[in-house]
């Protein structure tokens, strides 16, 4: 396997620990906190095959995964904080009945 | 060479994020959270794309990683959270295990022998070349998507300041 290869597949790696994450765990801290290396995968896989092909479009799509983790953090902590006040728990299994 | 710094980096980040997901303490699985960025901001430099290694450090191991720490500061973690959160977790485990498995396991199938050589590098010139040239209707998805996530932020917070209950 040569570098590229490796890379992609510490990529896939991390995108299984998060997915491991977010499965596995109960809080809502810990499954944003796994959110966040789920994202991590992919973002090394473009900047990887981005350097492999010699292409600035891998970087690019890191930004944009970037930006996206960003508003997904923003909005995950806020609805976090305000299930929290709402249940008293940061637990998911508090958000069982998500109403308006 | 870079690339084998790259390598050493990566599995750096992926023993991080391994452990950071399987710590009942969210302050440990933050710190672990830290590290893996960190190490994946070093890959990029060696994958000669700086400007992807300098945002990383500045945004995802500076600000998020901020914004974590403000609300990990208003949760409970004594000894009781972390056995409670310990047992949780040995409960139900296998299941997702076998999941994340299963998801592995294409993606590891379909890597092929890639052509070896030095990494190309990503300068900050071309990608703002292309960011906001080729790429400007993104760009602006990307800023109606960040100032959407901001708003849903403030009205958030809005209601729980509000009478509303």
């Amino acid at each position: 396997m040569t570098g590229v290869s490796v890379l992609l597949a510490i990529a896939a790696g991390l995108f299984a620990a998060g997915l491991f994450g977010v499965l596995a765990r109960r809080t809502i801290l810990m499954q944003l906190i796994s959110l966040e290396i789920m994202l991590a995968g992919p973002a090394l896989a473009f900047v990887a095959a981005g350097a492999h092909h010699g292409m600035v479009e891998g970087t690019a799509m890191f930004l944009i995964v970037l930006a996206l983790a960003a508003a997904e953090v923003a909005l995950g902590l806020a609805i976090y904080l305000q299930l929290r006040r709402d249940a008293g728990d940061g637990d998911a299994d508090a958000a069982r009945r998500l109403r308006g | 060479m870079s690339w084998a710094i790259a390598i050493w980096a990566g599995a750096l980040a992926l023993a991080a994020a391994a452990l950071a997901v399987t710590r009942d303490s969210v302050v440990h699985a933050l710190l672990l959270l830290l590290g893996a960025l960190v190490a994946l901001a070093a890959a990029f430099f060696a994958l000669a794309a700086p400007f992807a290694g300098a945002i990383q450090l500045l945004i995802y191991a500076g600000a998020v990683v901020a914004v974590f720490v403000f609300v990990v500061m208003t949760v409970e973690a004594g000894a009781a959270a972390r056995a409670r959160e310990r047992a949780l977790f040995a409960g139900a485990w296998q299941l997702p295990a076998a999941v994340a498995a299963l998801a592995l396991v294409p993606m590891l199938l379909r890597l092929g022998g890639a052509g070896a050589g030095a990494p190309a590098p990503a300068g900050a010139a071309a990608l703002g070349r292309l960011m906001f040239g080729d790429w400007a209707v993104v760009t602006e998805l990307l800023s109606l998507l960040l100032i959407a996530g901001m708003i849903g932020v403030r009205v958030l917070r809005r209601r729980q300041k509000g009478g509303r209950p």
